[in-house]
C-alpha cells in the first residue's frame, strides 16, 4: 500500500481517536440498554408506542437497518457474481457491513417485543404460515451465509468456492427484502400496506440506502488511512448511486400513483401526501428533496466531484430513508381502518380518527442502540481485520 | 458451602431420589385423571347475532359488562385495552345514525392467526380466536394483521386478575368470547348484560339453536365481508 | 456411560432415603392432601402446569383437578388468599429458595377463587 509514512505522533492521535469513538458507540449502545430495562419494568407505557400506533420509532430503525444492510451487498455481488474487479475488492467491506447492520436492527426488533425473554419461544413454536417467522429465518440465514462468504474471501483455500458462495448471497438477499416487503403486503385490511408494490420497491430501496451507507464508511476509512479514491472508481460508484436513487424514486412515485388511482384509497393518498400534517412534510421535504433531488445534484452537478460531496449525498440518502419509513410506517398505522365504507364513524377506540403518536425518548434511544451496535461492530472488525479495499494499480474490466 | 446451599441440596436429592420412584405413577396420572371436561369440538361454531336495531346509541351495557368480567380498567386512553367498543355510524348519504358493538370478530380464517409467528394466536375447533399468552412474544403482527382493530396490546403491569381471565404485560389479548363463561355451559358477559337482548349468542352450526334459525331467516352481513374472512359475529340490520 | 447413569440413579435413590431434609419454611395455605405424591409434585408440577395449558387454552381441556386455579384453591395462604404476596407464600416462598423464576402470575391471578369472587361482589 502506498502511503506516506505515518509519523508516530499521527498513529496516536489516531489510536486515541479510535478508543474516542469505540467510547461513544459503547456510551449509545448503554443507552439504549438502559431504555431496554425501562421498557422492560414499566412495560410499553412509557413509549409513545400505542394501541392504534402499534408499531414505531423502533421499527423504522430496524427496518432501515435491515433493508440496507441487505442492499449493501450489492456491492459485494456486484463484484463475485458479475466479476468486476473494483466491486470485488469492496466485497469484504460490504459483508462486513452488512453483518453489522443487521445485527443491529434484529437487535432492535427484539428487545422492542411486549417479551423478548420469549425469544426462544419464536424458535421452538414455528407457524409457517407466518411471514413474520419467515424472515426470522431468512435473516439468520442471511448472517450464516455471508460469513461463509467472507471466509471464502479471506481463506485463501476457500477462494475456489466464492463464486458459488456470492451467488448465494446475491439469491438470498433478494429474498430477504421480499420478505422485508410481504410484511406489509399481507396486511390487506390497511389502505397503506397490502400493495403487491411492496417488495419490489423494498428492493430498489434497498440498492439506494446501502450503497449510500457503504459510500460513508467507505470515505470514512478512506479519510482515516489519509488516502483518496481513485477518481475513476469514485465516478462509477457515483453513478451506482445515482442511478439507485432514481429508481427508488421510480418506485415509491409508482406505489402512490397506483394508490391514487383507486378511488377507495384516494383518502389515504390525500392524508400522506398534503393534509396529513407531519407526514407530508416528512415525505417531501424530507424524503424527495432532502433524500433525493439534493443528493442527485450533489452527485451530477458538474464542478463538484470531491468524494466528501458524494459522502454528503449519502448521508442525505440516508436521511431520507429514515424520513420514508416514518411516513410509510406510523403514517400507514395512523389513518383509520376502514369499517364502514360509506359511513361518518366515531368510537372510544380512535375508529374514523386520525391517531397521534410521538415517539419518547426510549425508543430513540433503543434505536440509536442499534445503529450503534452496527457501528461499534464495523469500527472493531475494520481496526483488527484487514477490510480496506484493495485496489490493484490498474484497473481492467 | 453456605448452609443454605447445602440444604438447598438435601431439599433436591430428596426430590429427586422420590421423584424417580414415582415417575412411573406418574406416567399413568393423564389416562386415568378424572373431571376433565371434553374439549371444544369442531362441530361446533359458536358466533354472535347482533342486531343493530336494538342495539341503542350512548349505550354503554356490554362494554361495562366485559370490563367487569375480564377484569379490564374501562379507561379509554390510546393504550388502554378495549376488548369491546361502541362504534356510532352515520350514513353519509341518507342521514341514517345506527350503534353497535365491535369486539373480535372470531374470523374462521382469522389473518391474526395467520400472521403470529408462534402460533400464539390460535383458533379453537370451536371457532373460539384466542391469544395463547405463554407462547405470545408480543411482537403486535397480529393487531396490524386484524381488519377490525379488535386487538390490544398491554401497555403495563397487571394486578388482580380475574383468576378466571389471565391478562399480563407485554401480551396481546382480544375479546375471548367469555371462553371460559363458554366451557361451562355459560354465555358471553356482554350477551347476557344486554338489556335489549341485540346480542344473540349461539352454535351457529346447531339448526336448532336461535342464532342459527336467525340467520337463516333475517338478513345479516358479516363487516368488511369482502375480505372473506368469514366471521363468527353477524350485523341485522346494518 | 450405561453404568454411569445407573450409578448416578443408585446414589440419588439411597440419598432420597437418607431423610427428610430441611425444605425452606411456607405458608401452605389449606394444605391438607395434595391431588399427587407429594414429593412427585415438587419435582413435576411445572410439567403437569405446562402440559395442562396446552390442554386447557388451546383444545379447550379443562382439567379441574390439575389446574392452576385447583392448586391455588389450596394452597393460597388463609390469611391473604394469595399464593404470591409475601416472600413465604406458597409459590414466592420455594422459588425464592431454588431461586427459579416464577413466570405464571406475570398473568395468571395468584388469589383464590372464591375470595376473588366475593371480593368483586362486594364492589
Ligand atoms: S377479528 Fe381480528 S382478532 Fe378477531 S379473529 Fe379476526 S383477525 Fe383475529
Ligand atoms: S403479538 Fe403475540 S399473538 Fe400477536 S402475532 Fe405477536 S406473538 Fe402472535
Amino acid at each position: 500500500m502506498a502511503s506516506s509514512t505515518p509519523t508516530l505522533e499521527s498513529l496516536r492521535t489516531k489510536n486515541r481517536l479510535y478508543w474516542l469513538l469505540l467510547a461513544i458507540g459503547g456510551l449509545v449502545a448503554m443507552a439504549g440498554m438502559y431504555a431496554v430495562h425501562m421498557m422492560e419494568s414499566h412495560g410499553h407505557i412509557i413509549t409513545g408506542m400505542n394501541n392504534q400506533i402499534v408499531w414505531g420509532m423502533p421499527h423504522v430503525f430496524a427496518i432501515f437497518l435491515i433493508v440496507a444492510a441487505s442492499g449493501v451487498l450489492n456491492v459485494a455481488s456486484i463484484g463475485s457474481v458479475f466479476g468486476k474487479a473494483i466491486y470485488k475488492a469492496r466485497a469484504p467491506l460490504a459483508s462486513l457491513l452488512s453483518i453489522a447492520m443487521l445485527s443491529g436492527g434484529l437487535t432492535v426488533l427484539m428487545l422492542d417485543l411486549g417479551r423478548p425473554d420469549r425469544i426462544i419461544v419464536a424458535a421452538t413454536n414455528y407457524n409457517l404460515t407466518s411471514v413474520f417467522a419467515w424472515n426470522v429465518l431468512l435473516y439468520s440465514g442471511m448472517v450464516g451465509l455471508v460469513v461463509v462468504y467472507l471466509w471464502t474471501m479471506m481463506e485463501r483455500r476457500m477462494n475456489p468456492y466464492n463464486k458459488m458462495a456470492g451467488i448465494g448471497v446475491f439469491v438470498w438477499r433478494f429474498v430477504l427484502t421480499t420478505g422485508t416487503g410481504l410484511i406489509f403486503a399481507f396486511l390487506t385490511a390497511r389502505q397503506a400496506y397490502g400493495s403487491a408494490l411492496l417488495p419490489p420497491m423494498f428492493i430498489v430501496l434497498s440498492f439506494a440506502w446501502g450503497m449510500a451507507v457503504f459510500h460513508l464508511v467507505q470515505t470514512s476509512i478512506y479519510m482515516w488511512n489519509e488516502k483518496e479514491i481513485a477518481p475513476a472508481i469514485l465516478q462509477r460508484k457515483k453513478h451506482l448511486l445515482g442511478v439507485f436513487v432514481l429508481g427508488s424514486l421510480y418506485m415509491v412515485a409508482t406505489y402512490h400513483f397506483t394508490n391514487a388511482y383507486f378511488s377507495h384509497q384516494q383518502g389515504f393518498e390525500r392524508f400522506i401526501l398534503m393534509d396529513g400534517g407531519v407526514y407530508p412534510s416528512l415525505f417531501w421535504w424530507g424524503y424527495i428533496v432532502l433524500g433525493n433531488i439534493v443528493p442527485l445534484v450533489l452527485l451530477y452537478a458538474p464542478g463538484i466531484q470531491r468524494d466528501r460531496w458524494t459522502a454528503l449525498a449519502s448521508l442525505l440518502v440516508v436521511t431520507g430513508g429514515f424520513a420514508l419509513l416514518y411516513v410509510f410506517i406510523i403514517g400507514g398505522q395512523a389513518w383509520p381502518l376502514q369499517l364502514f365504507p360509506g359511513y361518518e364513524v366515531s368510537s372510544t377506540f380512535a375508529d374514523g380518527q386520525i391517531s397521534a403518536y410521538s415517539p419518547s425518548i426510549y425508543e430513540f434511544l433503543l434505536g440509536l442502540g442499534g445503529l450503534s451496535i452496527a457501528f461499534l461492530i464495523t469500527t472493531v472488525s475494520v481496526r483488527v481485520l484487514n477490510f480496506m479495499p484493495q485496489d490493484k494499480p490498474y484497473i481492467a474490466d | 458451602m453456605s448452609e443454605i446451599d447445602i440444604q438447598r441440596r438435601q431439599f433436591l436429592k430428596t426430590s429427586v431420589g422420590a421423584a424417580a420412584v414415582a415417575i412411573a405413577s406418574g406416567m399413568m396420572l393423564y389416562s386415568v385423571a378424572q373431571g376433565k371436561s371434553e374439549g371444544a369440538s369442531s362441530k361446533v361454531r359458536w358466533g354472535m347475532l347482533i342486531d343493530t336495531n336494538q342495539c341503542k346509541p350512548g349505550c354503554n351495557d356490554c362494554v361495562t359488562a366485559c370490563n367487569n368480567e375480564n377484569g379490564l380498567s374501562g379507561g379509554t386512553l390510546p393504550t388502554d385495552s378495549q376488548w369491546i367498543r361502541k362504534i356510532e355510524i352515520k350514513d353519509i348519504s341518507s342521514g341514517r345514525e345506527l350503534s353497535l358493538p365491535m369486539m373480535c370478530q372470531h374470523c374462521e380464517h382469522p389473518p391474526c392467526v395467520d400472521v403470529c409467528p408462534t402460533n400464539a394466536s390460535m383458533k379453537r375447533a370451536d371457532g373460539i380466536v384466542l391469544v395463547d399468552k405463554h407462547r405470545c412474544i408480543g411482537c403486535r403482527y397480529c393487531m396490524m394483521a386484524c381488519p377490525y382493530k379488535a386487538r390490544s396490546f398491554v401497555h403495563e403491569a397487571q394486578h388482580d386478575q380475574n383468576p378466571d381471565v389471565p391478562r399480563g404485560k407485554g401480551t396481546v389479548e382480544s375479546c375471548t368470547l367469555c371462553v371460559h363463561r363458554i366451557d361451562v355451559g355459560g354465555k358471553p358477559a356482554c350477551s347476557e348484560a344486554c338489556p335489549n337482548k341485540a346480542i344473540i349468542f349461539g352454535d351457529l352450526n346447531d339448526p336448532n339453536s336461535e342464532i342459527a334459525q336467525k340467520v337463516h331467516s333475517v338478513a345479516s352481513v358479516q363487516i368488511r365481508a369482502d375480505l372473506r374472512l368469514n366471521p363468527g359475529v353477524r350485523y341485522q340490520g346494518l | 456411560m450405561k453404568f454411569l447413569v445407573s450409578l448416578l440413579m443408585t446414589l440419588c435413590i439411597s440419598l432420597a432415603w437418607a431423610g427428610e431434609a430441611a425444605s425452606p419454611k411456607l405458608d401452605i395455605g389449606k394444605g391438607g392432601q395434595c391431588v399427587e405424591d407429594t414429593q412427585w409434585m415438587r419435582k413435576n408440577h411445572m410439567h403437569l402446569l405446562k402440559h395442562g395449558r396446552d390442554d386447557a387454552l388451546r383444545r379447550g381441556i379443562r382439567d379441574e383437578k390439575h389446574s392452576l386455579k385447583n392448586c391455588i384453591e389450596c394452597h393460597a395462604s388463609t390469611k391473604d388468599n394469595s399464593v404470591i404476596a409475601r416472600e413465604d407464600s406458597f409459590c414466592v416462598g420455594c422459588h425464592k429458595y431454588e431461586a427459579v423464576k416464577l413466570d405464571c402470575f406475570e398473568c395468571h391471578s395468584g388469589t383464590r377463587k372464591s375470595a376473588w369472587l366475593a371480593q368483586r361482589n362486594k364492589k
